[in-house]
């Protein structure tokens, strides 16, 4: 699957570029889904001893083992697999806080993966400049609710409903980065039952 | 003059009401007959005595009941009021700003007595008298910014300024236009802007920033910006939109003129001193257009701009439904006469 080619947006969202190896005394990488693509991509390019230093933290998601042995197979100095983003979390904050000045960060998959582990990452201090993203699969949306704010995750229509406290709500594209999602916004506020049909807007 | 402060309530019953003095004095936002976005600054200079430009934080009979409302709002939900943990030096310097600015313009209201950093603080209309250690946030019942700005009008955006722009770090926003403080903390200027239509393109917040990243300690700028709202509700927040978004259905030619109310902001920026954060005091006014319309020239002029006003931006300050309807009503008080230019009354 190819890097998402996003339209034109507001100012608040965020966009992506394309990862590249970069020297530095370790690699941080964290990645879900078919971000494993962007950095099997990545690993092309890159000699044995880059390895060594590595750190793949990878959260399959629906792929399953479509891509988990050949990440394995890389050969990084830690490789971790884990069930969900909230399971990894722990260990995601931790490798954030081991990070020494230099080490380079690669974020890959979908929005909320990158949008998650960047609030950490920067909340850990590091660089933006050390930073560096890649959208690959999904273009699900992770969607705060402004009157609740509950998050709910991996949402493809507009409008949906809150996971939580069960309004409908319609997409904005207004983006905040310290929550690591876009808003969700009663969608019949002014007319309440007049719901319009649900529009499946991202993949 | 002593100011008759009104008992009265901005949600609910809505028994807010403007006296013939705060019509007079209201900041009518339109200096000619048409609007389209600008960046319209001016120094915030005292201006016209009696106006809402004289003092630096203009206090009027709506105050004791604005600080009820905020605390009422703050309860159901006290994410209204952040401040990230580098902002409380800016609390600081905003506790200031507002207490020495009060003290010497409102002297029958507001008293402040300096003894070093050893100070007390007295607001008759409130009925509080405390004494405090300034810099020490353990001598104060809230945190420095949250303490200041419940005792003043209008929401509060305290602005950090680093990497050539400004960042909102913390802020007070009870009495907002449909903006969310807790979705925008951390945002910059351009990221809490992006909402926003058609002002990007016209290249207003590059020069909006540039102007205020230059505002200098003791010069502060103001400008006005406008919306619509029904009934005198202070707190129209996205947070709440599903409960007041819906009193916009329900609008006749009977109940719009008592109902239908124009919303100005007296938006104003000031450079602190110790931080070099920059505060932006955002102070809600609302007229309906009852008591608009009792001045000819605001009538007159109102019709216009609403009538001629573009598609989008009725449609971003939320009353492009209720356009036609509230064109109809102010064409009544439209005779096609000329109006002078400049905001102000012809009266006077």
């Amino acid at each position: 699957m190819p890097k998402t080619q996003f339209p034109p947006s507001i100012t608040s969202r965020p966009v992506y570029g394309e990862l590249e190896a970069r020297s530095g005394g370790g690699h941080l990488m964290i990645a879900d889904a078919e971000g494993a693509e962007a950095i099997l991509d990545l690993a092309k390019s890159v000699d044995q001893g880059f390895w060594a230093k590595a750190h793949i933290i990878y959260i399959p998601k629906t792929t399953g083992t479509k891509y988990s042995s050949q990440l394995e197979e890389l050969g990084a100095g830690q490789y971790y697999a884990g069930p969900s983003y909230e399971a990894a979390q722990g260990r995601i904050r931790r490798a954030l806080q081991d990070c020494h000045m230099g080490t380079q960060v690669y974020l890959t998959g979908t929005e909320s993966l990158m949008g998650q582990a960047m609030a950490e990452a920067t909340a850990a201090g590091i660089p933006h400049t050390a930073i560096q993203t890649e959208h690959r699969g999904s273009t699900a949306r992770r969607m705060q609710c402004v009157h609740c704010k509950g998050i709910t995750e991996d949402v493809t229509t507009d409008p949906f409903e809150c996971s939580h406290c069960g309004l409908s709500l319609f997409v904005r594209d207004h983006y905040s980065r310290r929550l690591a999602a876009f808003q969700g916004v009663r969608v019949d506020a002014e007319d309440p039952g007049n719901i319009p049909e649900k529009v499946e807007l991202f993949k | 003059m002593t100011i008759q402060f009104n008992d009265e309530t901005f949600y609910g019953d809505f028994t807010f009401k403007n006296s013939d003095w705060a019509i007079k004095r209201f900041p009518f936002p339109f200096h000619e007959d048409s609007y389209m976005y600008s960046v319209n600054m001016e120094p915030h200079k005292s201006y016209r005595p009696g106006s809402v430009f004289e003092r630096t934080f203009d206090v009027d009979e709506h105050y004791v009941s604005e600080m009820k409302d905020r605390a009422r709002v703050l309860a159901n939900d006290p994410l209204r009021c952040q401040s990230l943990p580098h902002m409380t030096l800016a609390g600081w310097d905003l506790v200031e700003l507002i207490m020495e600015a009060k003290a010497a313009e409102y002297p029958d209201l507001f008293e402040l007595h300096k003894d070093g950093n050893r100070w007390r603080w007295v607001n008759k209309p409130l009925g509080i008298d405390d004494t405090f250690t300034f810099l020490d946030e353990s001598t104060l019942p809230y945190g420095p910014m949250e303490y200041i700005t419940r005792q003043t009008q209008g929401d509060f955006a305290v602005l950090d300024q680093r990497d050539d722009n400004l960042w909102m770090d913390a802020g007070m926003v009870t009495t907002q236009a449909d903006w969310s403080l807790d979705f925008d903390i951390g945002m910059n200027f351009f990221e809490w802007h992006a909402p926003v239509p058609k002002a990007h393109e016209m290249g207003i917040f590059v020069r909006a920033l540039k102007f205020l990243l230059n505002i200098q300690q003791g010069q502060p700028a103001r400008r006005l910006n406008w919306t619509m709202t029904i009934n005198p509700l202070l707190d129209t927040s996205p947070e709440n939109y599903h409960k007041w978004g819906v009193m916009k259905q329900g609008l006749t030619r009977e109940n719009i003129g008592d109902k239908q109310h124009l919303r100005v902001e007296l938006q104003t920026f000031f450079r602190l001193p110790r931080s070099n954060a920059l505060v932006f005091p955002i102070r809600c006014y609302l007229i309906s257009f009852n008591d608009l319309v009792k001045v000819p020239k605001w009538a007159r002029r109102l019709h216009r701009v609403i009538r001629d006003l573009p598609e989008e931006l009725a449609a971003y300050k939320g009353f492009i439904d209720n356009r036609p309807l509230m064109v109809e009503w102010l064409s009544q008080f439209d005779d096609g006469s000329p109006t002078s230019d400049g905001i102000w009354p012809d009266d006077d």
